[in-house]
């Protein structure tokens, strides 16, 4: 009898599916307990997998909790490539879709921060623009596009994500309070960092990335958020080496 | 068929240990560390940071082997394009002194499942495990070693022995063979074979690189011994013997020795690969 990978590949994610006939031990008997070798290494592979990736979500659901989420997710989301250092890309809807976890709504958010941050460690290495681009005039300032390190990532929340994930990954960190948070990441070298972003930050962050002039996004985020605050927003983006390139637009003639 | 003026294998004769990233700054302040150092290649397929900038530092100073775990040269599909050329693109700038995958599939229906998984030994697995190893060699452009499984159960529909599997495939691709010694003694105890038996099978000759590892112990439904390759622990003795058995029928050959889970603070890795070395100076002139 022979057992296609197919068969295998069913038998392996479902623990409640027979052993498939064909697969025997050295004396011809039913693979029995034998097959559920390679189940465990599947299930405690990812299932680690999911806690090196998510320690935040972890910490905060319980390594026992965590454990049995990540065997449902496994088998609803199976990895799609070998790179298990992306492992996970699936694991906030998955997250806001599990009823039982409603009453812990930033979940996902905080597992998309943890994406973020993973995302930003792996990404292409670059370097930063001279620290004196944008030591000209103020006018000159205001017709500056710029271009940001591909390790840079922006998490927009109407949780304090940020404050939750420092509350569970620094010790004597104050206690999150309600409300929304940005999140910018930089990474100055290897480590990647998390910034509470200023109101509008990250809008305004988004407009330069399409294309837009420093005064442009700022007339831009103030008309919806007057509030806003482009000096503290630019700070993590220098102290972060995260601005690559300087472009002063030419005024037109 | 894999053109032989092809670079092929260059690691040199002696112990080296899969790299682990906390082993970083101990490898390099060690003034006589180990021969060279194996990677697992998945790990290196992002775009930049650490790990990049880790491995390139390294590969000035040892030699390295790229050892893939998730192409899935087994599987019944085609091999993943992708895959494939991000391989090629970690071996072209990596350059590395020798290349290896494994006889076993990790993907299916695009689901990779992030174990190595067992294949049944027939002439139908052979042709297509052929066909994908000249795919690798011409597209990667260069020989690879295909490393032996541990195995837990057979396939009642195979009809070839492992070594001669193996050995055909080599004849056939001309690619070379990594012999996972631990694999062999895991197996040969769970499917009740005489190892000695199967090295005395084996062609050591296209052998580049050894394998050893840890072996976690379990029991099958009837009491049975049945062990689990789990590379979380020192090497056992009998795989030790095993070793110096293979040695003096094969002579000198880098040997590596894998921790890949509860990795060890780094003298407890170094003095396994003492003990490799030690096996090494033991072969009979």
């Amino acid at each position: 009898m022979s057992v296609s990978q197919s068969t295998f590949h069913t038998a392996l994610l479902n623990p409640s599916e027979a052993v498939p006939e064909g697969l025997v031990d050295a004396s011809a008997q039913p693979a029995g307990r034998r097959f559920s070798v390679y189940r465990n290494n599947v299930a405690v592979s990812l299932t680690e997998a999911m806690h090196q990736a998510f320690p935040v979500i972890a910490k905060l659901l319980g390594a026992q909790n965590m454990d049995g989420l990540s065997g449902i997710f496994l088998r609803q989301h199976p990895p799609t490539t070998p790179m298990m250092m992306f492992y996970g890309e699936a694991f906030p809807e998955f997250l806001a879709g599990m009823e039982q976890l409603s009453h812990l709504g930033y979940l996902p958010d905080v597992a998309r921060l943890e994406l973020a941050l993973r995302r930003s460690y792996h990404a292409a290495d670059s370097t930063p623009a001279p620290g004196d681009a944008l030591a000209v005039d103020p006018e000159q300032v205001m017709r500056a596009k710029l271009e940001f390190a591909p390790s840079m990532q922006v998490v927009r929340s109407e949780w304090p994500i940020f404050s939750l994930w420092r509350f569970n990954t620094i010790d004597d960190a104050p206690k999150p309070q309600p409300g929304a948070e940005d999140v910018l990441v930089t990474r100055p070298e290897f480590d990647p960092a998390p910034h509470l972003l200023p109101a509008g930050g990250a809008d305004w962050i988004s407009k330069m990335q399409t294309g837009h002039t420093i005064g442009q996004a700022f007339e831009s985020v103030s008309a919806t958020t007057p509030e806003f605050d482009l000096g503290a927003t630019l700070a993590p983006l220098l102290q972060g080496g995260v601005i690559t390139s300087v472009t002063i637009e030419r005024l037109a003639q | 068929m894999l053109d032989h003026a092809i670079r092929s294998n260059r690691l040199p004769a002696a112990p080296g240990v899969g790299y682990k990233p906390q082993h970083f700054q101990q490898i390099l302040d060690h003034a006589h560390p180990v021969a060279w150092l194996e990677i697992h290649a998945e790990n290196y397929m992002g775009d930049g940071g650490r790990p990049l900038a880790q491995l390139r530092h390294l590969s000035e100073q040892f030699p390295v082997s790229v050892h893939g775990v998730g192409l899935s040269i087994g599987g019944e599909g085609p091999l993943d394009p992708d895959h494939l050329a991000r391989l090629k693109h970690l071996v072209g700038w990596l350059n590395p002194a020798s290349f290896s995958e494994h006889l076993a599939w990790s993907t299916h229906d695009s689901h990779f499942l992030n174990d190595l998984l067992p294949l049944p030994y027939t002439d139908a697995t052979l042709a297509r495990i052929c066909e994908h190893i000249d795919q690798v060699q011409e597209v990667v452009g260069r020989q690879m070693l295909l490393e032996n499984p541990s195995s837990y159960l057979a396939f009642e529909e195979s009809t070839w022995s492992e070594p001669d599997f193996l050995r055909e495939i080599s004849r056939r691709t001309g690619c070379g063979l990594l012999l996972d010694v631990n694999n062999v003694f895991v197996s040969a105890t769970n499917l009740d074979f005489s190892p000695q038996s199967y090295v005395d099978a084996y062609p050591l000759e296209k052998v580049g690189e050894i394998h050893l590892g840890g072996h976690d112990e379990d029991e099958d439904d009837h009491g049975r011994p049945l062990l689990i390759d789990s590379h979380g622990r020192e090497v056992v003795d009998p795989v030790w013997a095993l070793l110096d058995y293979v040695l003096e029928r094969s002579g000198p050959k880098p040997v590596l020795i894998e921790w890949d889970t509860d990795v060890p603070d780094w003298p407890v890795l170094r003095a396994e690969a003492d003990r490799a070395q030690a096996a090494l100076d033991r072969i009979p002139a």
